[in-house]
């Protein structure tokens, strides 16, 4: 017998809403990824819950998908997003006629809009450029990238899947012209071992593209970065994109207490996709186009900036591979290329990843004859059940936004009320939590997972206890060799320092550079690469 | 909230040199201190305003971390304008009472004597303490009978004779508490060669009602002070620290009002007596029997403008005063708090390191520019408390300074 039924390669929004759809319909999953979970484009996107307005002009099929999915996702994934709403704002040098046809598009595709006057529109957002001509309100919403895609391995393994972090597929196991299974290789131990199943799916996003080599068949695949700004606090509370032709730095998303402009598009080599960076220029752009659509953002401490890598897939029916095929790509790849046991799955965006997962578990279960509709349009993922919550602090409160109703299962009785993270309210509890329940085991897990050094002090206020209650929950879970909780606290602390450095640098002016200067000459010794 | 606020908040570098300053800190583990109630909360609270923690009452907005803060973060301007915006409290008739002290001041001075009787007896202030909250271990400030402005409407006539005039705001405190020292200050402008009026209409500086969220009364207060300053015809002074830093800073930090005319008119007596002996308009002549030993409070709000200097440097000239100026500490009153039953404790507690420093001096009295501190110390230290205005009128040669001042006429 197989292992599994399933293994999913990926651990991003893809990877985890096939693994958790697998896992409700009954079948044996594994989800393997080689760094932790949205440690790819899904941890490093806009933040944006696209109501399918942006793509209303020129891509009427996405433009549906999203409305569809927006709608399904605001109850089932209720947590993780924010019911902001957007507005797409007409400055002067904008064409008048792009938005009467925008409006008219978006009312073919489904997608509700209101046409705002100028004056509505600043009732509505007093920070918004006061030249604007006009805006359109649609129903636009903010997700929090990471807490969807942990609230979906949760779930995935709630329902039994298995989920290996810090696992790396190095090959997979082939029989003739049958995919059986993964050769893996454990980053933390160095052990290298296969496993096998019926089915393996490549969710690994742009390094979908070694995948689908490693089966023997090619996906030509076109990395396009996209570099986003963070400041330090609201500046709206709405999202607000230009209404013009899609274009750079065009949306601003305010994600729960800070502001991401976003975002640039440029092809970049495969060889980039690993080491991210985002270059003065780039900044510059972001800030000059960003401060188009809310003035006082060149007054706004920017607090970080970050790139992602767009997973575009060339055109199957375009030889050239040139041209870039738009919204989902699933590939059956024995009616494709004549490999069994093998399915890839990609393109699309973090908004249509359910209806992704969906039609993914669909074909998986067509092919093992399974007969399990999808539930994941009804069944709310951990943390977005309704349940009832009393927070008596702030500390908690903070949890509950972030968590929804799985501050239930915190507890913050004595300690556990404790403030860790000053600027993003985390306490112990949370992190005790993010620990047993969403698989932290580094300080830059634990900022994915709750916030921890994501705020504007950068964690130098609060990096030396946050990595001894890390060290000190790894060591009373025994989920560390190490037993010194000092010890392992310096560690925890150096291996962060690194990773923060590489979204610091190059926004480095104004009080950011205060900051960081002071983070250097704090922790500046537990780095000598700093 | 104020643009002012929400803009220069970023500013801080989580330094939390602020949380080592502050009084509160260090006697009350339920607050959360000033980086964590203003800069860092602020975020949240922009997020989403019900993140609001009810333990920011306890700030004394003695404003000890603005001064300290290295990035000039108005920390206590944000605490307080998110009390302001989340004003509930559970003593709010208890809270609406200590605030109005005009209000609470004019229903009382009439029967002065009998509501000092009353509030000094231990059983109605039980009563008190249990009906509405006031601590029955306060000692509260007495009423005082006749008012200041009924003492100074007969004075009015002769005050017109001077060349030079100056308006005098004498605040609730003056009025209602302690006419000795609106007359003391009368008496050293006179002997200055300036002779004194009272502004068209004053209010309360609501220096009480910012702090118990009472913003709407604050508004009002407030433009009626601004009103009456803007209209006045010469230099407005006042002998409090905390009105001055409110008049001056608060209405415009905190209530988004302009400022301007208490920029330019309105000041602190003991500043702008000061900067007029520096320039050689009013000079002084000493009494030679004067003897008094005493040291001197800095009270928060006067660090907070950072003029204790003038009231330190006019106390200097005075021969007979032998004056200490003990480290600066704050007395834990701020204005009403420590008048709550549910603060008192704490409030003293704060106060207690500055009560020992006092007392370490040796003094026979104490000086400092603020009537809540003087409640505060008087009670704790047993010491007498009086105003620098005082000192001076007292150690004044009257007469010789007159006839020094009046030579130019
Ligand atoms: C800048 C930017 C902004 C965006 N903004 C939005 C937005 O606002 N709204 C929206 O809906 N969409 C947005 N998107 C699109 C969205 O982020 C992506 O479509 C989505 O996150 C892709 O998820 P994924 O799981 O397919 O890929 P990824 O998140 O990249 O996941 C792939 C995973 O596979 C792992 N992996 C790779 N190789 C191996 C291996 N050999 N073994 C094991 N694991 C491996 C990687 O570590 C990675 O975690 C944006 C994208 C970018 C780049
Ligand atoms: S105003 Fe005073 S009590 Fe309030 S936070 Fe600042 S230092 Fe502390
Ligand atoms: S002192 Fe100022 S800069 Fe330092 S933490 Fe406090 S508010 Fe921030």
């Amino acid at each position: 017998m197989k292992d599994y039924d399933v293994i999913v390669i990926g651990g991003g929004i893809t990877g985890a809403g096939v693994a958790r759809d697998c896992a409700i319909r009954g079948l044996r999953t594994l989800l393997v990824e080689r760094a932790d979970i949205s440690e790819g484009a899904s941890g490093r996107n806009h933040g944006l819950l696209h109501s399918g307005a942006r793509y209303a002009v020129n891509d009427s099929e996405s433009a549906r998908e999203c409305i569809k999915e927006n709608l399904i996702l605001r109850r089932v994934a209720a947590h993780c997003i924010e019911q902001t709403e957007g507005l797409f704002i007409s400055l002067p040098e904008d064409d008048p006629a792009y938005r009467d046809n925008f409006v008219e598009q978006c009312g073919k595709a489904g997608i509700r809009t209101q046409v705002l006057s100028p004056a509505q529109a600043l009732a509505l957002e007093p920070n918004i450029n006061p030249e604007l001509t006009g805006a359109v309100k649609v129903p636009d919403a903010a997700v929090d990238p990471f807490r969807l895609v942990s609230a979906n391995i949760l779930d995935a393994r709630l329902h039994g899947a298995d989920i290996l972090t810090r696992c790396e597929v190095l090959d997979l196991i082939k029989e003739n012209v049958t995919v059986m299974g993964v050769k893996i290789k454990d980053m933390s131990t160095g052990e290298i071992r296969k496993i096998h199943s019926h089915y393996v799916i490549n969710a690994a996003g742009i390094w979908g593209a070694h995948i689908a080599r490693m089966a023997g068949v090619e996906i030509s695949m076109l990395p396009s970065k996209g570099a986003l700004l963070v400041f330090g606090h609201r500046v709206c509370n709405m999202v607000i994109n230009r209404c013009r032709k899609p274009g750079n730095a065009d949306i601003l998303v305010p994600g729960e207490v800070v502001s991401v402009i976003g975002t640039t598009s440029d092809k970049v080599p495969f060889e980039q996709c690993d080491r991210m960076s985002v270059s003065r220029a780039e900044v510059e752009l972001l800030l000059n186009e960003g401060a188009k659509l809310v003035p006082s953002l060149r007054n706004t401490r920017i607090i970080r900036a970050y790139a992602g890598v767009r997973p575009l897939v060339s055109d199957d029916s375009d030889p050239s591979g040139r041209s870039v095929s738009r919204g989902i790509v699933l590939l059956d790849h024995s009616s494709r290329d004549g490999v069994r046991g093998f399915i890839s799955i990609t393109g699309g965006k973090l908004t249509s990843y359910r209806l992704m997962a969906e039609m993914t578990a669909d074909l998986v279960c067509k092919k093992l004859s399974i007969d399990k509709p999808c539930r994941t349009a009804e069944l709310p993922l951990p943390g977005s059940d309704n349940a009832k919550t009393k927070c008596s602090s702030l500390v908690m409160k903070a949890a509950e936004k972030r968590e929804g109703s799985e501050v239930n299962r915190m507890s913050f009785e004595g300690k556990g009320n404790e403030l860790v993270c000053e600027c993003e309210m985390v306490g112990r509890a949370e992190i005790e939590y993010a620990v047993k329940e969403l698989g932290v085991r580094t300080l830059d897990d634990l900022r994915r997972r709750t916030r921890v050094g994501m705020g504007p002090c950068q964690s130098s206020c609060c990096l030396d206890k946050a990595a001894m209650v890390l060290a000190e929950i790894l060591i009373a879970e025994k989920l560390s060799s190490e037993s010194g909780a000092g010890e392992l606290a310096a560690a925890l602390k150096k291996e962060f320092l690194q990773e923060r450095w590489t979204g610091i640098v190059p926004v480095c002016w104004g009080e950011q550079m205060a900051q960081a200067e002071y983070l250097r000459n704090k922790y500046g010794k537990c780095d000598s690469t700093i | 909230m104020q643009e002012s606020l929400t803009s220069g908040f970023e500013q801080c570098m989580k330094c939390s040199i602020c949380t080592e300053v502050c009084p509160m800190m260090e006697v009350n583990p339920l607050y959360p201190g000033p980086k964590q109630a203003g800069p860092d909360a602020l975020r949240y609270r922009m997020l989403d305003s019900s993140f609001f923690d009810e333990n920011l009452k306890y700030c004394l907005n003695c404003k000890r971390c603005e001064v300290a803060c290295p990035s000039g973060v108005k920390i206590a301007d944000i605490i307080a304008s998110a009390k302001l915006e989340n004003a509930h409290s559970a003593h709010a008739l208890r809270d609406k009472m200590l605030a109005s002290t005009d209000f609470v001041g004019s229903l009382a001075s009439p029967f002065a004597p009998v509501v000092n009787g009353v509030l000094s007896l231990g059983i109605s202030k039980s009563l008190l303490d249990s009906t509405i909250g006031v601590s029955k271990h306060a000692s509260m400030p007495k009423y005082s009978s006749p008012k200041f402005v009924s003492w100074f409407k007969k004075q009015q006539a002769s005050q017109k004779s001077f060349g030079k005039q100056i308006q005098y705001f004498h605040g609730c405190y003056v009025n209602y508490n302690y006419p000795q020292l609106g007359k003391a200050f009368v008496s050293l402008m006179n002997a200055c060669g300036y002779g004194v009026s009272l502004l068209e209409k004053q209010k309360c500086c609501g220096v009480a009602l910012i702090a118990n969220g009472q913003k709407k009364q604050a508004l009002k207060n407030a433009d009626i002070n601004l009103q009456a300053i803007g209209k006045a015809n010469a230099p407005v002074l006042s002998t409090s620290s905390s009105c001055t830093l409110t008049i001056r800073e608060e209405y415009g930090q905190l209530l988004g009002k302009d400022t301007a005319p208490s920029k330019e008119k309105f000041h602190l007596a003991v500043k702008w007596l000061y900067e007029q002996w520096e320039k050689g308009a009013v000079k002084f002549a000493w009494r030679e029997d004067f003897k008094m030993k005493a040291a001197y409070h800095t009270p928060c709000h006067m660090q907070k403008l950072g003029y204790q200097y003038y009231s330190i440097e006019l106390l200097k000239m005075i021969p007979g005063l032998e004056l200490s100026v003990p480290e600066q500490q704050c007395c834990g009153i701020a204005g009403t708090f420590g008048f709550k039953k549910e603060y008192h404790e704490l409030s003293q507690k704060i106060g207690s390191k500055l009560f020992s420093s006092l007392k370490a001096t040796g003094c026979d009295y104490v000086i400092t520019d603020c009537e809540t501190c003087k409640w505060q110390i008087e009670a704790g230290c047993s010491l007498p408390v009086l105003n620098p205005i005082e000192v001076l009128a007292r150690a004044l040669d009257i007469e010789k300074t007159k006839i020094l001042n009046n030579n130019e006429e």
